[in-house]
């Protein structure tokens, strides 16, 4: 009997504790869990493709105000708050159980794998903590800025909002955090290149008709979701330095060099 | 060689559609570097690699042959031979595991080591060769593992309650075609282990899922079906093997090709079990 088998006993859910610790029942949790965070991806990418209209922020921020005053939004932000949490410590427990399983290392490993790759499905948990670390930084720098306020006010048609346009444009025009931002998208297409697919396996959903759809579903999302997110500090970034404004007409002006400075 | 040798080749030669003509200079004099992992007895009790020179290796040789070899040489040299598991030579039994240069069973796909043959190495090739690897297969000796673990899984619930008596006539229970192949499939397992020793977790869930399958596509596993997935899992766990990441390198390894549909099957029987299946614990007594 594990600890959650007898904190569910006494609520006549010993059963359901027993499910949950067997090694099919956390599988379960973490694909159930995967699986929420990937449907939760590609909203919040639409919300970010407003950070590249230039409009000085304005549709962003009314966004970003909406996403947190809207009650039912707010309910299933919770519901991605807990499943991040459960997902990540489950992960890790995963990965640090697993990893002992062996006992001692060969001496020579190759591991081959079968409609899948294994390169990043023996990466994981490698993977998921780089994935944690960003989160973690990631609901540091605006999450967190966000709730205790720590951003600047705007105006909107008398409507006084939030700014969090600004802080996210100045973390975007730093190099370092655009590196870190990509390299973390890299890092969750590869996490999903493997756990996409893996969670419908896990749920036991694995038929011939419809398998190998799934499995080209999840090679298109974990490219197409996460160059998404990552072409937008790049394009912030880019747009900062100038690199979009090719075409300032200033092809044989007697001072080239000024004509660009200033057009940039 | 012998005129009845070079008759079979000849023999082989007409049979086949693909003229290979390294059957008829069939290499007999392999000089091959093996690196041997040795446990217990003379050897470190946690054990180490010991590298073997062999000259003579016939390309005819199963690989198990080849381990013969050595060990009559290692004998007459009154050395400690190798110890290795081994009974039917043909594939069916599963006991000849060993892990050949990071393959279980080596190599090639589909096949136990009883069956690799050693016209897939190369003279002058370093073999390495280790014992199956998990918490859950200690080392006995060599390369020799303990996979009692496997048995006690099956003792769990890998079975059908029938009772004996005459033979039902076969044709009063219709099984379709599919099933009786799916089922089939599975049922090739041979409970050799190398999806664990595969498994970078090593998990055992391929052969789980092999047993699962194979009595619960038929009606007469199918009364127990939810029955087994619980108590066969529970026992999976506390054996202490890893969980499955879906890394599919069981499939890959299997040499009996059982593939991981079967673990998804798994994983939708066990979860409805856990979540419908009323465990009624047998109480005794009942009329007669
Ligand atoms: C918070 C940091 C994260 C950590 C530490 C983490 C860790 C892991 C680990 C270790 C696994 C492998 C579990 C196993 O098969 O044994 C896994 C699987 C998975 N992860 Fe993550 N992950 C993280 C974030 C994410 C995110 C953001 C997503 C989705 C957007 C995601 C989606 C998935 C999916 C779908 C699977 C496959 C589940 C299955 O095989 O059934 N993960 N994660
Ligand atoms: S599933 Fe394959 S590798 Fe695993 S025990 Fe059965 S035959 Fe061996
Ligand atoms: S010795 Fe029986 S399968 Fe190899």
């Amino acid at each position: 009997m594990s600890w959650l088998t007898n904190t569910l006993s006494p609520v006549g859910l010993s059963w359901f504790g027993g499910f949950l610790t067997s090694s099919i029942g956390k599988k379960v949790l973490m694909a159930l869990t995967g699986l929420f965070l990937i449907s939760f991806l590609p909203i919040h990418l639409l919300g970010n493709l407003y950070l590249m209209k230039d409009d000085g922020g304005r549709d962003f921020n009314l966004y970003a105000e909406f996403m947190t005053h809207n009650k039912i939004i707010k309910a299933v932000s919770y519901t991605l708050y807990l499943s991040i949490v459960l997902h990540a410590i489950q992960g890790l427990l995963l990965w640090r159980q697993n990893a002992s399983a062996r006992g001692q290392n060969y001496a020579v490993k190759v591991t081959r794998a079968v409609g899948t790759n294994a390169r990043a499905a023996t990466r994981m948990g490698w993977l998921g903590t780089i994935l944690l670390i960003f989160i973690l930084l990631h609901m540091y720098q605006f999450w967190l800025q966000m709730k205790l306020g720590n951003v600047p006010m705007s105006s909107y048609g008398g409507e006084v909002i939030k700014d969090l346009y600004t802080p996210v444009m100045v973390a975007f025009a730093d190099p370092i955090f655009v590196v870190i931002y990509v390299v973390s998208m890299i890092a969750i297409a590869f996490h999903l290149w493997h756990g996409f697919q893996s969670a419908f396996q896990t749920l036991g959903l694995n038929h011939s008709k419809y398998t190998p759809f799934i499995k080209f579903l999840g090679k298109a999302y974990s490219v197409l979701i996460p160059a998404g997110f990552a072409v937008i500090p790049i394009y912030v970034y880019g747009d900062t330095m100038g690199w979009w404004k090719i075409g300032c007409g200033c092809d044989g002006v007697w001072d080239r060099a000024e004509c660009m400075i200033e057009c940039i | 060689m012998e005129i009845y040798f070079i008759n079979l080749k000849l023999f082989n030669f007409v049979n086949s559609s693909t003229i290979n003509f390294s059957t008829f200079f069939a290499m007999e004099n392999m000089h091959l570097k093996l690196k041997i992992w040795r446990q217990g007895g003379k050897f470190a009790p946690k054990g180490e690699f010991v590298t073997y020179e062999l000259d003579n290796v016939s390309e005819h040789m199963s690989f198990l042959e080849m381990l013969d070899v050595l060990n009559e040489k290692l004998i007459s040299q009154r050395e400690e031979p190798v110890a290795f598991e081994h009974d039917c030579r043909e594939g069916i039994c599963g006991t000849c595991s060993m892990v050949i240069n990071g393959h279980p069973h080596g190599p090639n796909a589909g096949t136990t080591t009883c069956q690799l043959h050693m016209r897939f190495f190369k003279d002058g090739d370093t073999v390495t060769i280790e014992p199956f690897r998990a918490k859950s297969f200690p080392v006995i000796k060599d390369l020799v593992v303990d996979r009692e673990a496997f048995d006690r899984i099956i003792q769990a619930g890998g079975f059908i309650s029938a009772s004996t008596g005459q033979a039902q006539d076969a044709n009063a229970i219709p099984v379709s075609k599919e099933l009786a192949s799916a089922s089939f499939d599975a049922a090739a397992c041979i409970g050799c282990g190398a999806c664990v020793a595969a498994c970078p977790n090593a998990s055992a869930m391929l052969f789980v899922s092999a047993k699962v399958s194979h009595l619960a596509l038929l009606p007469q596993g199918k009364v127990e079906a939810k029955r087994r997935a619980l108590a066969m899992v529970k026992q999976m766990d506390q054996e202490g093997f890893g969980n499955c990441s879906n890394i599919t390198a069981c499939e890959a390894e299997c040499p009996k090709g059982i593939s991981v549909e079967n673990i998804a099957r798994l994983n939708r029987e066990y979860i409805s079990a856990a979540f419908a299946f009323e465990e009624k614990e047998d109480k005794g007594g009942g009329a007669g």
